[in-house]
């Protein structure tokens, strides 16, 4: 019988002073599957002796090579060593649990791995240019290459900033409410259309974002010239399925329970929909609203022949070509100049951090205890527009 | 000042009321049947719910007590695939006349459901006021209206000193009261209460049962309960409803609740009481 928990026999209680609360006697607690330092030990261990293992063998008998295959045989023989060991020390059980608890972890790792190794590449290949320059400025007037001995003028990205910022910010307004629009109509309304409705916003989530532009080019850009509203327009189409979607979900699990109770209190669907349903679901709408802007923010394909792209900034969203991230990217990267390349990585890190900052802000202003403030001052609002409308004293 | 408000709030919500008066309010059915996707459910039910009396609906599950109970105020419309036949009067207006809006029939025919279900997104405080925002009732001492329902709810003492909790953060039978609160908050002629009781513990059900002997002197109270104690300690009369093998329910005895319970006329009603079966 091998087993790590140790019990604690409760000792007899020690007297107790008449006066006051008795203080229970401390008490050894236990965890059963708590992961103790030992247990952290003998991973590593395992760990370690894989590794050995896995040298000796690969490069000392079999002289093989390559940094994968290594990676990959080590994990199996850890998994083999880990199950042996827990099962010697521990029994079966234990190890089974033990083994499929690494086997999992795993797999998380190598999900993690590509996630952590993009942002690093990112961080190592952008970041040696960001500065307050490179954010503030545009590139505007900067020489093809820059002859040697001159102070030449730096590149920067504020251009694609602004384009990037304009066209998302443009795209949300179109298609988010649209998108939540059409959520509540196919979630709450329903009837005869609702099926082909949801039938063409999931043909629309698999439309390629190239056809987008080129719908977008046709009817807008052809008649009206490049502007970063046709890009914003073309965002937006990319944008609605994927809120609506997202949006229709979380309204499917808003419980019909409280949808109920504001029609019992004589509350109009519009009403319901409005003051019950909309706010019950708020944090998962404004998750389904990143998905959106995340899509959004990301694409080129439709800008390229939309917006077009532009050296300069441009502040008018309505007239004339704009830059903007993803496609300062795209031209900067396949550039022969390496000056080019490096600005376009450093673009790629401007445009993660944008995404990023936009997602914190997101989770601040989706946070439980944020909205509950907000909540209670809007309550607030209505208590003191109800006092100024009685203006009378405190009523008793 | 302070009488003006009141008189201001109670013009407008009499206002809001339309044709059914302010205080509580009888309910006369006549002949009241009800089908789902065209199998008749209910059959043939005429009942009276007199002024301030507490009315109980009993009977064993899938009799039709709760979908009799929706009829009375609209309820069972919103079910797709829901008719109906017969009149529901409510101080002898009839609610399914063509001109009455159902928004209008409900705000003066409360309900109180099986769970308890205040809205999540709500303080305590936005709980209570819902109904009046939901039907734009200006108003203009919320504090008090707060109060007041809060108070007749029984739950004023427990929740005072935090009104801008939400809803959610309330024990079960709290949230049952809170729900209570709400439905009163909008005066309504009466409360219809579906099985309140039902998910919550002894302690909390005492605590509503009393509450419903409070509100009595205000609203009309119709309760579904499956609880043969509580109907016989909260109802003034009641209601036995019985469905036979594919047969629509049907109410088997109506009368006085002491009657009901010790001398029934229908020896079905008798084995029922007594849990003979059910």
């Amino acid at each position: 019988m091998t087993t790590t928990a140790t019990r604690s026999v409760p000792e007899a209680s020690e007297p107790t002073p008449p006066d006051g609360p008795r203080k229970p006697p401390e008490r050894k607690r236990i965890r059963p599957r708590d992961f103790k330092p030992s247990d952290t030990a003998l991973v590593g261990i395992t760990v370690l002796s894989a590794v050995c293992a896995v040298w000796i063998i690969f490069d000392q008998l079999t002289l093989l090579s390559g940094v994968f295959g290594f990676i990959v045989v080590t994990a199996v023989v850890f998994l083999v060593l880990y199950y042996v060991l827990n099962r010697q020390l521990f029994g079966r059980r234990v190890a089974a649990d033990r083994a499929t608890g690494a086997l999992v972890t795993m797999g998380v790792m190598c999900m993690i791995a590509p996630l952590v190794l993009l942002v690093g590449y990112l961080f190592v290949k952008g970041l040696h240019l960001l500065s307050w320059h490179l954010l503030t400025s545009t590139q505007n007037k900067v020489l093809e290459s820059c002859p040697a001995g001159q102070t030449c003028v730096q590149p920067g990205v504020f251009h694609a900033i602004v384009g990037t910022a304009e066209q998302v910010g443009f795209a949300v307004l179109i298609g988010v409410p649209l998108g939540i629009l059409t959520a509540i109509f196919l979630n709450e309304i329903g009837g005869r259309f609702a099926q082909p409705v949801r039938v063409v916003v999931t043909a629309m989530s698999g439309l390629p974002a190239i056809v987008a532009g080129i719908f977008i080019y046709s009817i807008v850009v052809i008649h009206f010239g490049f502007s970063g509203f046709a890009g914003g327009l073309a965002l937006a189409v990319l944008l609605l399925p994927t809120v609506t979607r997202g949006t229709e979900e979380v309204l499917k699990i808003v419980p019909n329970d409280l949808r109920e109770a504001s029609s019992a209190l004589g509350a109009p669907q519009w009403r319901t929909v409005w003051s019950v349903v909309l706010p019950t679901a708020r944090s998962g709408i404004l998750t389904a609203v990143l998905l959106g802007i995340a899509v959004a923010i990301g694409e080129t394909a439709p800008l390229l022949f939309t917006v077009f792209g532009s050296k300069v900034t441009n502040w008018n969203l309505f007239n004339g070509p704009q830059a903007s991230l993803p496609l300062l990217i795209y031209t900067s990267v396949k550039s022969s100049q390496s000056s080019d390349v490096a600005l376009g990585y450093t673009a790629a890190l401007v445009l993660f951090l944008m995404v990023f900052t936009v997602f914190i802000l997101a989770r601040i202003l989706g946070s439980p205890w944020l909205g509950r403030t907000v909540r209670s001052r809007s309550n607030q609002r209505m208590a003191n527009a109800a006092a100024r409308g009685v203006g009378g004293g405190p009523v008793n | 000042m302070t009488i003006t408000a009141e008189q201001s709030f109670l013009a407008e919500t009499a206002r809001k009321q339309g044709g059914f008066g302010g205080s509580a309010g009888e309910i006369v059915t006549d002949d009241v049947c009800a089908w789902f996707g065209g199998r008749l459910v209910l059959e043939g039910v005429s009942l009276t719910m007199e002024r301030n009396r507490v009315t109980a609906l009993i009977g064993p599950s899938g009799c039709g007590k709760s979908t009799y109970l929706r009829i009375l105020n609209r309820m069972h419309e919103t079910v797709a695939g829901a008719q109906l036949a017969g009149t529901v009067a409510l101080n002898g207006t009839d609610v399914y006349d063509p001109t009455q809006r159902a928004v209008d029939v409900r705000r003066q025919i409360g309900m109180v459901f099986q769970r308890p279900n205040p809205f999540p997104a709500m303080t305590i405080y936005q709980n209570v006021l819902s109904g009046l925002r939901f039907n734009q009732i200006k108003f203009s001492n919320p504090d008090d209206i707060v109060e007041e329902a809060l108070t007749k709810a029984g739950l004023w003492n427990e929740v005072r000193n935090r009104l801008k909790a939400l809803g959610g953060d309330l024990s079960g039978g709290q949230q049952q009261r809170l729900c209570i609160a709400r439905g009163l908050a909008l005066r309504p002629a009466v409360l219809l209460m579906d099985e309140p009781c039902s998910a919550l513990d002894p302690t909390s059900t005492r605590r509503i049962e009393q509450t419903i002997g409070e509100i009595s002197h205000e609203v009309t109270v119709v309760i579904v309960t499956h609880n043969m104690q509580q109907a016989q300690r909260v109802s003034d009369s009641c209601a036995f409803f019985l469905a036979g093998e594919n047969e629509p329910g049907r109410v088997v005895e109506f009368g006085a609740t002491d009657f009901m319970f010790n001398s029934p006329s229908d020896p079905r009603t008798n084995d029922y009481v007594n849990g003979q079966f059910g």
